[in-house]
């Protein structure tokens, strides 16, 4: 069990490494037609009084020293000193702060967005899966297919059209902070969550019923109906345990759709959060807080995925094994 | 003496249909859905080809007086702020949609067999470094990484199809590095290597052909992911060029403050993207299990 542990962990590293390697280069190797129009958009704000010349913004983005001397000095700015440097517009602001103040807002709506999506992918998989081959488990397949195939950004736009015109109703657009007014934060969130939830449902229901198939085809739970248990105690107890097993795992892969989502619907919704955050520093090809951005996504993939792997083995007593 | 002669004649009577043919039985008799969501992809590659003749009006011929128009007899879906009729630029979309999403496919495809084969066949410290790169470039959230390599190369359909193609070839790698390892575990495979068969010729007369279906498979089902991915690409202003109307484009904020009072213009595209995207899905999902049933798995 310490063995697959540490070993888990181990096969963290390179990938953590090579993940911030392709982090710096993704960005690093920025096209000479990017720098120009950094430049005239520098000149145009009217960063450092308009007299922002070409080599003090490549000194700037450290392109004026050798690739590898570059990656040290960004990785140890960040192991060092948690600093992603400051932002290349706009007053020039830390990165860290900005990304620490929009990081609940991704945050909430991620977590909002994995529970809405499990409280609708559960009970229509389990159900899908012990009414196997009824009407009701083909409506529920189906909804989950087209489920897949509908754009998330549809959605959001849907929601902001038509009630708009049938009931001069639109989703809330501003911000309210959760410590001001619970309820009215939850009411900005829940139809951006529905929203994405909705996007993962789709998969998830599919897995829950596929898993929950295999479980009810299993010996112990021919046990458990011989004993005379009713169906609520087979499916419940017996087999839905067993079944969300596998389910755990693909919220971990699912994480990246879901954030990839944030972004779109964050935009969509005006939520301030990082996907926002994103889509600004494009928008201002502000590199360097493209790659801050991306590097802390891509971290909180990794991470993610590493704990589920880690507390697999307390799941699925089976895996401790192997 | 008339059995003698009746017999072979019977053997040889019933004409053996092609393997094309069965397949195509097989396909309407078992999979009825993935039957009918095939002929709709047909007809919308069809309906791209001959987008030009099909269209009722040219995708950007302005008519300033019928602005915002809903739904009639002379513009069958409507038509946009600057009074273009809005069937022929979902159409000149189905264009632009299928031919990015197949190209942007076809790229997958040679990047995922170029380094899935490479590290599934040659095995050893190439396969472990190359894996290690593999798991790293997975763990990026897909469209931020899009974003980003599409805002540093800028917008246009050649860059979206290769940087799609590219990205999309290198997670798919990891379906064919498996097929590849899962190849080598066969006695033929052993068996050419044992007769002195060359790397290549082994490479492409053995593991190529095995390796087939589910290449095939796992490429049908990508290209509606490829078509989603574009579309979102485009709605955030980093996909296809402006100009020409593509769906996820139409969806995008030169349209959305004309929403409110044209609905149509949200309802549309987003239709015909999740139709297509459906279909293909759908008809990916008969052509795995009649190709491949071991990959049936989420049967749902």
């Amino acid at each position: 069990m310490r063995a697959y542990l540490i070993r888990r962990l181990l096969l963290a590293i390179p990938t953590l490494f090579i993940l911030t390697v392709l982090v710096f280069l993704t960005v690093r190797f920025i096209p000479g037609d990017a720098i120009d129009v950094m430049l005239a958009r520098m000149q145009h704000m009217g960063v450092g009084g308009g007299e922002v010349d070409r080599e003090a913004l490549e000194h700037e983005l450290g392109l004026d020293v050798p690739v590898h001397v570059q990656y040290g000095r960004w990785i140890g700015g960040i192991l060092l000193h948690g600093s992603f440097g400051r932002s290349l517009f706009a007053s020039r602001w830390e990165i860290k702060e900005r990304i620490i103040g929009r990081l609940p807002v991704t945050i909430e709506l991620g977590v909002m967005a994995i529970v809405i999506g499990l409280m609708i992918a559960l009970p229509v998989g389990i159900y899908s899966a012990i009414r196997q081959d009824t009407a009701a488990d083909y409506i529920g397949r189906s909804v989950a297919i087209i489920g897949l195939a509908t754009p998330n950004f549809w959605l959001g736009i849907m929601v902001m059209v038509y009630p708009a015109i049938w009931w001069g109703w639109s989703p809330p657009m501003e911000m309210i902070p959760f410590t001001e007014d619970p309820l009215g934060n939850l009411g900005v969130f829940i139809i951006p969550s529905l929203i994405l939830g909705t996007a993962t449902a789709a998969s998830t229901m599919r897995m829950t019923r596929t898993m929950m198939l295999e479980v009810l085809r299993q010996d112990y739970i021919r046990t458990a109906w011989s004993k005379g248990l009713n169906e609520r105690v087979v499916v419940l107890r017996h087999a839905v345990k067993n079944a969300f097993i596998p389910v755990v795992t693909l919220i971990g892969l699912q994480l990246p759709i879901l954030l990839g989502g944030a972004v779109i619907i964050e935009n969509i919704f005006n939520l301030p959060g990082l996907g926002r955050l994103m889509v600004y520093a494009l928008n201002d090809r502000d590199y360097s807080v493209v790659s801050a951005v991306n590097l802390v996504f891509g971290t909180a993939v990794m991470g993610a995925n590493l704990m589920i792997d880690l507390i697999y083995p307390y799941l699925d007593p089976r895996v401790r094994y192997s | 003496m008339s059995d003698a002669i009746g017999i072979p004649s019977a053997v040889i009577a019933p004409k053996r249909r092609s393997r094309l043919a069965e397949f195509f039985i097989r396909l309407v008799k078992e999979k009825p859905l993935g039957t009918i969501c095939g002929i709709i992809i047909l007809i919308l590659i069809l309906v791209s080809i001959f987008a030009d003749v099909l269209a009722p009006y040219p995708y950007d011929e302005q008519h300033l007086v019928d602005r915002l128009q809903a739904p009639s007899a002379r513009y069958l879906l409507g038509t946009d702020q600057l009074g273009r009729d809005y069937l022929s630029r979902i159409i000149q979309g189905a264009r632009l949609s299928l031919l990015v999403g197949l190209s942007a496919t076809a790229v997958n495809v040679v990047v995922a067999l170029l380094i899935g084969g490479a590290s599934g066949f040659l095995g050893g410290k190439l396969d472990l470094i190359m894996q290690r790169f593999v798991d790293a470039w997975m763990a990026f959230p897909g469209l931020l990484l899009l974003l980003t390599i599409m805002s540093l190369v800028g917008r246009g359909t050649p860059q979206i199809i290769m940087v799609l193609g590219i990205a999309g070839g290198i997670g798919g790698s990891r379906v064919v590095r498996g097929a590849v390892i899962g190849v080598k575990e066969n006695v033929y495979f052993q068996a050419a290597e044992a007769i002195g068969s060359t790397k290549w010729r082994t490479l492409i007369r053995h593991v190529l052909p095995n390796i087939m279906p589910i290449i095939i498979v796992i490429f049908s089902i990508s290209i509606g992911g490829n078509i989603l991915s574009v579309a979102s690409l485009s709605f955030l202003g980093y996909g296809l060029p402006p100009g020409r109307p593509d769906w996820g484009g139409l969806l995008s904020m030169e349209g959305r403050q004309f929403m409110e009072m044209a609905p149509h213009l949200a309802l549309w595209p987003g239709l015909a993207l999740t139709i297509t995207v459906y279909c293909l899905n759908m008809f990916g999902d008969a052509l795995r299990d009649l190709l491949d049933p071991r990959l049936r798995g989420g049967e749902g």
